[in-house]
């Protein structure tokens, strides 16, 4: 882990005409760390044959991935290729907009989260999301929105001091809060907002975190702090990240997805391990997006 | 791999048939039980079915979802069911209330109402006798004197609040927000206090339709207000830029782009006098002959015929008043959905 | 403009001032606009200046008893003129009788209209919530006459009934306590009739606030496994709290200046009533209806001086209404 820091330090330096090669760099030695051979937990969330539509307009067509346990896998693409759509049909935020329908299936643990029956809270427990702007709630206090998910959804827990802090913790926000637990969630920075929307997640103990752009509202610093939180998180649960930032993705993932609309409907057009997919991808396009040709 | 022509949009988050058909089984269970409870208790009576059949049908509900889906689902099932009690009390008056005018407004109704007015008739005699010619004309007299008052105030103030924006802009949001909570009586009380008694020492639909403008007013200004601030700065920007001094752009880009939507503030202000009935009984007399000279004499109007019919109390003129209820509230349906028609086309544009 | 930048002893040049002359068309536009713009605040100056003018008589006699005293009683001497010493007018019976039912109203219609909005903007399909909004919309349109004739025809047959099971298992609360046993034209039905007439008001209010909650609160609520409800408890309820109350005030000044409807429902007897189930209550804006049509020149001035209470009264519960629903409105907490 040390040594991706020093690495993320001198890559923020680098100039632009070195890009792709430092991000390849970056990325082959982020990949020898943990390669994804030795990942022995399995597949944590699969997604098989997942369309999307927004009334009559199909914004994803058959897009098919599989999330391995303690992983980090990055969503790369320009905008509007349906990157956002797909991590929220992932945890069935999708269908809260009006119009909205899809097609295919999502496996958690082998069990299908959209199978007739299935408690949708509960899903949502399970897998856990971040969103783009920092959205704490604004009538409670610091640690009351760190536990906001046990009253939301009714869940009673022994010690709660200890889960507070213990999510804190995880989310990198413990030692800068701790004093003013009692303070407004509203009263934080926009990075620590973002990392208390971290803990909040966390409380009610998800396998997986689908992030939505974590750090597009955030400044440099924060954005540092929040990926490592990531890169501290994915040792024990399944991250997906969407994320406009190439060098974010190349810094915090271990497999990267490009998703592309041509005109039509968002494709997965390659997946694959991260260092793969910007040094050597197979794709004619994603070699066109990853150096910046477009997009 | 499968093909994408085989591949259809799905919603698997609705409801699927089975647990519809769960839905369905509670309701009826519901029904049936508290049937059965009201049968066997001494408890009867539409009150008793309608809290009975709620109280269980929550109650199934709680304990349908807290067995399948733990206590937070069952609190939610339990919150639907209030809500949607909510609502039902909501709008049960209003099919309540449409429904009586219909049925009860219905007998009342026949051609001659239109042709006749009460001159030679009172509103105890038989129904196929006289009319509400002269309350119609009476209404159309008010209204339309009223709209002449009021729409050039209410229009002046919506223009201030989004083209002058001047430094008065608070204190008069504010009064205009005071004025719509004025009672209609002291509305009334005010025109008798400074127009009847020191001027003109009559009753005239005149001083009817000042009263009503104080009603009126607020309506036109803050719907006008609302739409006027619709318009996009740009078309302003747009009209500064050609030249245009702020009085032509407003008057030659801004206004007649609200068109439509300063219409239907005016229509939303007629809506909302034309039954008014506490200041046209204090101020028009109500005449029972047409009347077009609003300056002079009793004026007859619909709420006054209304308010007449229902106050003499026989049979036949509940009857009139009813069938007067029905004509006004048909006046107000036409406008209402009129105001709705063109504020959705503005909308859709 | 770039060499007065870099001096390094802030020899900044002055800022010159953008004057605009507006133009004499322009100058004679916004004199008119702002006089038209002005008449709100001309015509409520002049209402308060009227009814005191035309109260003020009746006010000074009467004193602090035009609003403590119960005491309406005009006393005319042999030749028929009033005797204004025996002569008194109070209407604080009217005054709490109003108050009372505009209270019952708003403690039916506040529950009614909050459910009817999370209803309408939480719960409802899209095709239903349209109609819903435009019915609703509709209701606040209804003249005031229709709610009395439907009040008196319809509604009061029911509520009397459900006023007799109140006195029936709930007698033993002070309100719902009644030594004759008539129920018909109580302060109860008259507050029924007010409350389906706020209900509309109160429920616009409150679906525009509840519609304002910001999407991604209520987003982030459904990503950590809120129900419904437990989202709306945690999230769209503490945004719209102080929402609710303006819009509770907004009900309770217009329940307390109707005229007409409560004119058919309620008898109107003077003399305080708490007891809320029997038929006899108060109503300042009927009580100056029932005595217009009588009135002698004095009492008209007494009718003039209630006027002018109702006006003041209903004129501090809309300000504190719009208070509220300004200060909340687009607010976070």
């Amino acid at each position: 882990m040390t040594q991706s820091g020093i690495d993320k330090k001198s890559e923020r330096t680098m100039e632009a005409g070195n890009l792709v090669s430092s991000l390849s760099s970056v990325a082959k030695s982020h990949v020898g760390n943990k390669s994804p051979g030795s990942r022995a937990q399995g597949i944590g969330l699969e997604a098989r044959g997942i369309h999307a539509w927004f009334g009559d307009r199909m914004v994803i067509e058959d897009m098919s991935l599989d999330f391995w346990s303690g992983t980090v896998t990055a969503l790369i693409g320009p905008s509007g290729c349906g990157k956002s759509t797909f991590i929220r049909t992932l945890n069935r935020m999708h269908e809260f907009i009006p119009g909205a329908a899809m097609a295919g299936q999502v496996l958690l643990n082998g069990q299908d989260v959209y199978a007739p029956g299935t408690d949708v809270t509960k899903i949502r427990l399970k897998i856990g999301m971040v969103f783009q702007k920092p959205n704490p709630f604004p009538s409670m206090t610091i640690s009351e929105n760190v536990l906001a998910g046990l009253k939301l959804a009714q869940i009673k827990v022994d010690n709660k001091d200890d889960l507070l802090e213990e999510c804190l913790e995880r989310a990198g926000l413990w030692t800068e809060v701790k004093d003013r637990l009692g303070a407004y969630g509203g009263s934080l920075s926009g990075g620590q907002q973002q990392r208390l929307c971290i803990a909040r997640s966390l409380a009610v103990r998800p396998e997986v975190l689908l992030m939505d752009e974590p750090c597009s509202s955030l400044d440099p610093g924060s954005t540092l702090k929040i990926e490592e939180t990531i890169s501290h998180l994915s040792a024990t649960m399944t991250i997906i990240i969407v994320t406009h930032n190439m060098q974010q993705a190349a810094r915090v993932s271990d497999y990267t997805a490009f998703f592309l609309s041509e005109g039509g409907p968002g494709r997965m057009i390659e997946v694959g391990p991260t260092g793969e997919i910007f040094s050597r991808p197979k794709d004619k396009r994603t070699e066109n997006y990853v150096t910046g040709r477009f997009g | 791999m499968t093909t994408t022509s085989e591949i259809r949009p799905q919603k698997p988050w609705q409801a699927s048939l089975s647990q519809r058909s769960i839905s369905a089984l509670v309701l009826v269970g519901a029904v049936a039980l508290s049937y059965l409870i009201v049968a066997v208790t001494p408890m009867k009576g539409k009150l008793a079915y309608v809290a009975l059949f709620f109280v269980i049908f929550t109650l199934f509900d709680f304990l349908f979802h807290f067995a399948t889906r733990g206590l937070s689902a069952a609190k939610d099932a339990v919150a639907r069911a209030i809500v949607v009690l909510g609502i039902s009390a909501a709008v049960l008056p209003i099919i309540s209330i449409l429904g009586t005018v219909f049925v009860r407004g219905y007998k009342g109704l026949h051609i001659g109402l239109f042709t006749h007015d009460m001159k030679l008739n009172s509103v105890s005699d038989p129904i196929s006798q006289g009319g509400l010619l002269h309350a119609l004309i009476g209404t159309a007299i008010l209204v339309l004197v009223a709209l002449i008052i009021s729409v050039p105030l209410g229009i002046l103030t919506a223009v201030y609040m989004t083209e002058v924006r001047g430094r008065f802009m608070k204190p008069i949001k504010f009064l205009v927000q005071a004025m719509s909570g004025v009672p209609s009586i002291v509305a009334g009380l005010f025109i008798l206090s400074a127009i009847v008694y020191p001027i003109t020492k009559s009753y005239s639909g005149f001083v009817g339709s000042l009263a009503l403008s104080i009603l009126m007013i607020p309506t036109i200004a803050r719907t006008s207000e609302e739409v006027l601030l619709l318009i996009p700065n740009d078309l302003r920007e747009a009209g500064t830029a050609l030249g245009g001094t702020q009085w032509r752009t407003v008057a030659m880009v801004v206004v007649p782009a609200a068109r439509s939507g300063l219409v239907t503030a005016m229509i939303l202000g007629v809506a909302r006098i034309a039954g008014e009935t506490a200041p046209i009984v204090l101020l028009t007399g109500g005449g029972d002959s047409v009347n077009g000279n609003p300056f002079k004499g009793p004026m007859g109007s619909l709420p006054f015929y209304i308010w007449k019919s229902y106050s003499v109390g026989t049979p036949e003129s509940i009857t009139r008043a009813w069938a007067g209820i029905m004509v006004l509230l048909g006046i107000i349906l036409v406008l209402f959905i009129s105001a709705r028609f063109l504020s959705d086309r503005r909308s859709g544009q | 403009m770039s060499q007065s930048v870099i001096t390094p002893l802030g020899t900044v040049p002055a800022k010159r001032e953008i004057t605009t002359q507006p133009r004499l068309s322009d100058r004679v536009f916004r004199g008119i606009v702002t006089s038209g713009a002005l008449s709100s605040l001309v015509i409520l100056g002049l209402i308060f200046f009227f009814l005191t003018y035309q109260g003020f008589s009746v006010l000074r006699s009467q004193g602090i008893h035009f609003i403590t005293s119960s005491n309406w009683q005009v006393v005319q001497d042999s030749a028929g003129n009033v005797d204004p010493k025996a002569t008194h007018f109070g209407i604080a019976a009217m005054l709490i009788g109003t108050m009372l039912c505009a209270l019952i109203a708003v403690i039916v219609a506040v529950p009614i209209s909050v459910l009817a909005a999370l209803f309408l903007n939480f719960y409802a399909p899209a095709f239903l919530k349209k109609i819903m909004v435009a019915v609703v919309d509709l209701m606040a349109a209804f003249p005031s006459i229709l709610f009395g004739l439907w009040g008196f025809f319809i509604l009061m047959p029911s509520a009397e009934y459900w006023a007799k099971l109140l006195h029936k298992y709930f007698g033993f609360i002070p309100f719902f306590k009644m030594e004759v046993p008539v129920f018909t034209r109580s302060p109860f039905v008259a507050g029924l009739v007010l409350a389906i007439m706020v209900i509309p008001i109160v429920t616009s209010v409150s679906r525009e606030i509840f519609s304002q909650t910001p999407l991604d609160r209520i987003q982030a609520a459904y990503a950590l496994g809120a129900t419904r409800w437990s989202m709306i408890r945690a999230v769209v309820l503490p945004y719209g709290r102080s929402g609710i109350v303006g819009g509770a005030m907004l009900g309770l000044g217009r329940a307390m200046g109707e005229t007409v409807a409560v004119y058919t429902v309620l008898n109107i007897v003077y003399q305080v009533n708490w007891h809320v189930l029997l038929g006899a209550g108060g109503n300042v804006a009927s009580m100056i209806l029932l005595k217009f049509g009588e009135a002698g020149p004095q009492e008209i001035k007494a009718l003039m001086a209630a006027g002018l209470v109702l006006f003041l009264l209903t004129l501090v519960v809309n300000s504190i209404a719009d208070f509220i629903v300004i200060r909340s409105g687009g607010k976070g907490r």
